[in-house]
C-alpha cells in the first residue's frame, strides 16, 4: 500500500509540472495584449508608459525566460500580482476559496447522501415507485440547465415564497464571523455564534441545489446502473444460497463492489463542482472562485489566470489521487 | 413423506422413496419472456437417499441447472416455480417462507457453482465469507467459526490455510478457489450439496483432485452429493445413480454403470456414443456417431415425444408424449421404443470411409496436389514472452515465459494435437505460428519460408495458405456482417474470384461444403447455433483455399453431439481437402480421437511427441500419464476399479518458471540434475520425443 501511494503520489508531481508548462504557454499564447487590456486609452497610446508597464511585468522577456521566472516564483507561493485587483494572487484565491469549498462541499454531499441511497434503493426495488421517482429526479437533475434552474429557484422561494434568503453568503446587515477556515459554518461554530450559522446555512440552501442538481441526478443513475450489475454477480447468487438475509446481501456483499465506478464519478464530480461554479456563484453573488475566475478572464489578468487554471489542475490531481487510494481501499485486486 | 393425498404421476415411487431426503415432484419451472413461455423445467420427478450420489446429465439448455437452482428456490426473475413439491426433511420447499428458506439454505442444503472465479466476493477476505456461512444461521461464534473455516481449508486441501482465510479471493487459482467454494458448502454439514458443473471451468488435473475431494466428504461428511454435469466421464466417477434431462424432462434414470453400459434412451445412447473414449480407439474408426439437429425449441416444444426428431429408432408411436415408466427394477426411461424391454442396439461403425480415403490427396477444386508426408510447417526454439503490465511507475519490467523454445514439425496432411492444460501455452503457440504474435526468437518455416521475422504485407500472400478457426464461436464472427459478407472478404481480399456472381457461387459451395444451406449467406451470425456458426467459421477458414488450418480449441464451447459433428466434418474436410491440421485442445479424448501425433506442453516447454495411439498407450513422460490418469472414463465400472495417479498442486507461476525440467516441482522422480539441466526432447524409441532425464521410469 505504502509503495502504491508513493507510486501515485510520483505520477502526480509530474502531472503537476507539465500541467504548469501547459497553463503557462496557452496564457502567453492567447492573442490580445494585456498592457493594451490593463491600461487605459491615453496611457497606451504614450509608447514610453506602454514600454515601462511591459519592463515591470517581464512581458518584453522572450517565452522561456518567463516560464523559469514564473516556476521560480511558483517556488516561493508566489502566482505574481493580479492585474486587475493590483493584489497578490495566492492572497486573491485564498480569499475566494473557502466560499467555493463550502458551497461545493455542502452541494457535493447533498447529491451523495441523497444520491447513493436513492440509486440503491430503486436498483433494488427495481421498477417500483422508488425507481421511477429516482428516475424523474434524475431527469431533472441532469436535464435542467443551471441557469434556469438558479432563476427559477430565486424566483419561487426567494421572490414569490419568500422563505429562502436571497444572494450571497450572509444577510447584507450581518458580519462575517471571525475568519479561521473562511467557511462560515465552521467559523460560526467556532465562535459559538449559532445565528450567524443559521444565517449562513440558510444562505446555502439555494445555490447548493441547484448545484447539486446534475451530480445527484449522475450518481443516482450510476449507482443504480451499478447495482442492478452487482445483483446478477455469482457471488450474490452464492450469498443467497448460504441463507443471508436480503439486507446483508445488500450491505455486504452488493454494495462494497457497487460502489466502486461510484468513488470515481463522485470524486470527478466533486473536483467539478470546486472548480467549475462560474454559472451558479455568478447568479447567487456568491465572492467565490467561480466568480474571481470570470471578472479575470474578462480583463485578460494573465497572472490571475494561471492561478486559477493551476488550482483548477492541482485540486483535478489531488481528488484523483485520492480517488485512486480509495479504489485501493474498496478493491483489493488494485494492489497486486 | 408424500402426501398420500395428492394425485402424483404414477411414476414418482421409487425405492428410495422411504428413506429420502430430498424429493422432488412434478417440479415445472418457467421462464416468463416477452417472446413467450419457456418451459425450462417441465414437471421432473427424483429423489435421493441420504448420503446417495446422484448424477444430472444433459446438454445446455437441458434444464438441468434451472432444475438444481429451484431446489433453493434461487431462480430469478423471469423465472418461476408454476408447480410441484420439492420435499427436503419432509418440508415442502415451494410453499415454505422465506424465513425457513433461509435456514435451510446453506445449512440443510448448500451449492458449489460452476465458475469458482465469480463465485467469490472479489472485496471480502476468504475468512469473511467463510465466517459469515456458519455464524448466519447461529451455530457457532465468530471465534469458532474462524477456528472451523481454517481446519476446513485445511481439509480441503490448501496449504497454510492460517494465511489462506487472510487472502482475497483473487490471490487464488480457479482450482484454490472451488476448494474454498467446497469448504464453504460443508461448513454447516449440510444433508445435501448441490454442485453445479463444479469442475467444467477447471482443467484436467485440477478436476480429478475436485472429483477426488467429493467422494471423500461424501464418505466422511455422509453428505448426499447431486451433481450436475454435461460430461458423463465426471459423472461415472463420483456418482452411484444418474438422471438424464432433455428438454426440460427426465428422460432416464437409474443406476450408472447400468445406464452407461446399456442406454435405454435414444438420447442416452446418443450422448454415450458422442463422445470419443480416451482408453479405447479402434484404429480407422474415426467418424463419430451423432445424432441430427439440435434441441427443440423450447418456446414451442412438440407434442409427442420431445427428442423424436433427432431420434434415430423413431416409430409412430413417437408422436404421443411418452411418460417416464420403470423398465427394469430401479430404472426408468422416457421412451415408446425401450419400454417394452428392448435395448438399443450398439452404433454402427460401418459407415467409415476405408481407411485409404485419408491418404487420397489432390483435389480441393484442383488447385494443388498435395504430397503427404512433406514438410509443411517447421518450428525451431521457438521463444515467446510477454511484458506484464507494470504495478508501479518505477517497478522492474516482468515477463510472462509463455513460450520456451518449442521446436516441432508438421508434415502435409497430418494432424498434429496441441495438448496441455490452461496456461502451458497451448493457444500462444497457436498465435505464434498464424504470425498474429511475433516470436520473441526462434523461427517459424511454413513452406519453406521463414515468417518469424516476417512483414506483414510479406505474410499476406501465405495467409492463403494457413488460416485459424477460434474457440468461441459468438465472439469470432462479427455480427454486424452477414454471413456471406464474412465468407466473401477473404475472397475479395484475396482477389480468389474475379467477380461478384463468382463470390456467390463460391460462398454457396463453402456453404455446402460445412453443411449449411446456401440461404444462410444473407443471414446474420446471431441468427445460428454454436454449432452452426462454427461450421461458419471453418467455412471462413476454408474460403481462401488453405492447406493449413490452426484450431484453437475448436470444439470446447459446444455440446457433445456438436462436438461430434464439428469432429466429423474436420474429418471430412480433411480427407476431401487434404488439409492439414494443428488441433488444440484441453479435452485428451478428443486429441487422441482426432490427431495422428500428438504433442504435450506443460509451462511453454515441449514434454512429449508421439503418435496418438502410442503416446497414449505408453507415455514416457510423467506429467503425460497424470494427464491421461486424470481423464474420467465414462464407464462407471473401468472408473471403480482405477487407481487414479494423483497429481499434487498447481503448475507454477509462467511469470518466475523453475529453473531445468519445469515440471520437476511436481515431479514424482525428480533427481538434483532436474533442477539445474533442462532435459532435451529426445527420441527415444523411433518417432516418440520425450523431454525428461528419466523416461518411462515413474
Amino acid at each position: 500500500m505504502p509503495r502504491y501511494i508513493v507510486s501515485r503520489l510520483g505520477l502526480a508531481v509530474v502531472m503537476a509540472l507539465l500541467a504548469t508548462l501547459v497553463i503557462f504557454l496557452i496564457a502567453n499564447t492567447v492573442p490580445g495584449d494585456p498592457a493594451l487590456a490593463q491600461l487605459g486609452d491615453l496611457a497606451a497610446s504614450n509608447p514610453d508608459f506602454l514600454k515601462a508597464f511591459r519592463a515591470k511585468w517581464a512581458l518584453d522577456e522572450p517565452l522561456w525566460t518567463r516560464y523559469f521566472i514564473f516556476l521560480k516564483e511558483l517556488a516561493h507561493g508566489d502566482l505574481g500580482m493580479s492585474i486587475a485587483s493590483q493584489r497578490p494572487v495566492l492572497d486573491d484565491i485564498k480569499n475566494y476559496a473557502p466560499a467555493t469549498i463550502e458551497l461545493a462541499t455542502v452541494g457535493f454531499l447533498l447529491s451523495a447522501v441523497i444520491g447513493v441511497p436513492l440509486g440503491v434503493i430503486a436498483a433494488v426495488r427495481r421498477d417500483s415507485w422508488v425507481d421511477h421517482v429516482a428516475r424523474f429526479v434524475s431527469l431533472i437533475g441532469v436535464s435542467s440547465p443551471t441557469f434556469w434552474l438558479a432563476f427559477i429557484m430565486l424566483a419561487i422561494f426567494y421572490g414569490e415564497l419568500q422563505i429562502a434568503p436571497g444572494p450571497g453568503r450572509l444577510d447584507p446587515i450581518a458580519f462575517a464571523p471571525p475568519n479561521v477556515t473562511g467557511l462560515f459554518l465552521i467559523d460560526s461554530i467556532f465562535a459559538g455564534d449559532w445565528n450567524t450559522f443559521r444565517d449562513a446555512l440558510a444562505h446555502l440552501v439555494l445555490p447548493s441545489i441547484v448545484l447539486a442538481a446534475a451530480t445527484l441526478g449522475l450518481i443516482t443513475r450510476t449507482t443504480r446502473a451499478s447495482v442492478l450489475e452487482c445483483m446478477h454477480q455469482d457471488y450474490v447468487r452464492v450469498a443467497r444460497a448460504k441463507g443471508l438475509s436480503e439486507r446483508k446481501i445488500v450491505m455486504r456483499h452488493i454494495l462494497p463492489n457497487a460502489l466502486i465506478p461510484v468513488v470515481t464519478l463522485g470524486g470527478l464530480a466533486y473536483a467539478n463542482l470546486l472548480t467549475g461554479a462560474v454559472m451558479t456563484e455568478t447568479i447567487f453573488s456568491w465572492p467565490g472562485l467561480g466568480r474571481y475566475t470570470f471578472r479575470s478572464a474578462a480583463a485578460l489578468d494573465f497572472p490571475a489566470i494561471m492561478g486559477i487554471t493551476l488550482v483548477v489542475a492541482v485540486t483535478y490531481l489531488i481528488i484523483n489521487l485520492l480517488i485512486d487510494i480509495s479504489y485501493a481501499l474498496l478493491d483489493p485486486r488494485v494492489i497486486r | 413423506m408424500q402426501d398420500l393425498t395428492k394425485i402424483a404421476p404414477t411414476d414418482t415411487t421409487t425405492p428410495q422413496d422411504a428413506a429420502s431426503i430430498l424429493d422432488v415432484s412434478n417440479l415445472r419451472t418457467y421462464f416468463y419472456t416477452d417472446e413467450g413461455v419457456v418451459r425450462a423445467v417441465d414437471g421432473i420427478n427424483y429423489s435421493v437417499a441420504p448420503g446417495e450420489t446422484l448424477g444430472i446429465v444433459g446438454e445446455s439448455g437441458s434444464g438441468k441447472t434451472v432444475a438444481a437452482l429451484s431446489l433453493m428456490r434461487l431462480i430469478e426473475d423471469p423465472a418461476r416455480i408454476v408447480s410441484g413439491e420439492i420435499k427436503f426433511d419432509g418440508r415442502d420447499i415451494v410453499t415454505m417462507s422465506l424465513e425457513e428458506l433461509r435456514k435451510v439454505r446453506g445449512a440443510g442444503i448448500a451449492m458449489v457453482f460452476q465458475d469458482p472465479m465469480t463465485s467469490l466476493n472479489p472485496v471480502l477476505k476468504i475468512a469473511r465469507q467463510l465466517v459469515e456461512t456458519m455464524v448466519v444461521h447461529g451455530r457457532l461464534t465468530e471465534e469458532q467459526a474462524l477456528d472451523r473455516a481454517i481446519k476446513l481449508l485445511g481439509r480441503m486441501g490448501i496449504t497454510a490455510p492460517e494465511r489462506a482465510v487472510d487472502s482475497y479471493p483473487h490471490q487464488f487459482s480457479g482450482g484454490m478457489r472451488q476448494r474454498v467454494m467446497l469448504a464453504m458448502g460443508f461448513s454447516n454439514e449440510p444433508q445435501l450439496l448441490i454442485a453445479d458443473e463444479p469442475t467444467t471451468a477447471l482443467d484436467v488435473t485440477i478436476q480429478a483432485q475436485i472429483l477426488e475431494l467429493i467422494v471423500e466428504l461424501n464418505r466422511d461428511f455422509k453428505t448426499a452429493i447431486v451433481l450436475i454435469s454435461h460430461n458423463l466421464g465426471v459423472i461415472a466417477s463420483v456418482c452411484s445413480r444418474v438422471v438424464v434431462m432433455y428438454a426440460g424432462e427426465v428422460v432416464e434414470e437409474g443406476p450408472t454403470d447400468k445406464i452407461l453400459a446399456d442406454p435405454r434412451h435414444p438420447y442416452t445412447w446418443a450422448l454415450i456414443n458422442a463422445v470419443p473414449r480416451i482408453d479405447r480407439h479402434v484404429p480407422g474408426q474415426r467418424r463419430l456417431v451423432t445424432i441430427e439437429g439440435a434441441p427443440p425449441d423450447p418456446l414451442n416444444l412438440p407434442a409427442g415425444c420431445r427428442f423424436a426428431a433427432r431420434c434415430p429408432f423413431r416409430i409412430e408411436k413417437c408422436e404421443q408424449h411418452p411418460e417416464l415408466l420403470e423398465i427394469s427394477p430401479g430404472r426408468k426411461s422416457r421412451c415408446w421404443v425401450t419400454q417394452a424391454g428392448q435395448d438399443l442396439p450398439p452404433p454402427e461403425t460401418s459407415r467409415d470411409a476405408p481407411a485409404e480415403a485419408k491418404a487420397r490427396t489432390g483435389g480441393h477444386h484442383g488447385e494443388t496436389v498435395i504430397k503427404r508426408g512433406e514438410r509443411l510447417l517447421e518450428l525451431r526454439n521457438v521463444v515467446k514472452h510477454f511484458p506484464l503490465p507494470k504495478t508501479t511507475l518505477f517497478g522492474k519490467q516482468k515477463w510472462v515465459h509463455a513460450i520456451n523454445g518449442v521446436s516441432l514439425d508438421v508434415a502435409q496432411g497430418e494432424t498434429v494435437g496441441l495438448v496441455g492444460e490452461s496456461g502451458c501455452g497451448k493457444s500462444t503457440l497457436a498465435r505464434v505460428v498464424a504470425r498474429i504474435h511475433e516470436p520473441t526468437s526462434g523461427s517459424v518455416m511454413f513452406h519453406g519460408q521463414d515468417i518469424a521475422r516476417a512483414s506483414q504485407a510479406q505474410i499476406r500472400p501465405l495467409r492463403r495458405r494457413m488460416q485459424m478457426v477460434f474457440q468461441d464461436p459468438y465472439a469470432s464472427l462479427n455480427p454486424r456482417m452477414t454471413v456471406g459478407d464474412i465468407l466473401g472478404e477473404p475472397l475479395r481480399f484475396h482477389e480468389i474470384t474475379q467477380s461478384e456472381k463468382e463470390t456467390r457461387e463460391r460462398i454457396a459451395e463453402l456453404l455446402d461444403v460445412v453443411g449449411l444451406t446456401p440461404k444462410a449467406a444473407t443471414r446474420y451470425p446471431h441468427e445460428f447455433s454454436g454449432g452452426q456458426r462454427q461450421r461458419i467459421s471453418i467455412a471462413r477458414a476454408l474460403s481462401v483455399r488453405p492447406d493449413f488450418i490452426i484450431a484453437d480449441e475448436p470444439i470446447s464451447a459446444l455440446d457433445v453431439n456438436i462436438q461430434a459433428q464439428i469432429i466429423n466434418l474436420l474429418i471430412d474436410l480433411q480427407e476431401r481437402f487434404g488439409l492439414t491440421y494443428l488441433f488444440i485442445a484441453h479435452d485428451l479424448a478428443v486429441v487422441r480421437h482426432i490427431s495422428d501425433r500428438v504433442v504435450v506442453l506443460y509451462l511453454g516447454s515441449v514434454m512429449e511427441i508421439a503418435p496418438a495411439d502410442t503416446l497414449f498407450a505408453e507415455p514416457l513422460h510423467p506429467y503425460t500419464r497424470y494427464l491421461i490418469s486424470a481423464v474420467p472414463i465414462p464407464d462407471a465400472t473401468i472408473e471403480a476399479a482405477r487407481q487414479r495417479l494423483p497429481l499434487q498442486g498447481e503448475p507454477p507461476s509462467t511469470v518466475d518458471p523453475p529453473s531445468g525440467c519445469p515440471f520437476r516441482t511436481r515431479c514424482p522422480i525428480a533427481q538434483a540434475i532436474c533442477a539445474q539441466v533442462m532435459p532435451p526432447v529426445a527420441e527415444v524409441r523411433p518417432s516418440h520425443f520425450v523431454a525428461c532425464h528419466f523416461p518411462g521410469q515413474f
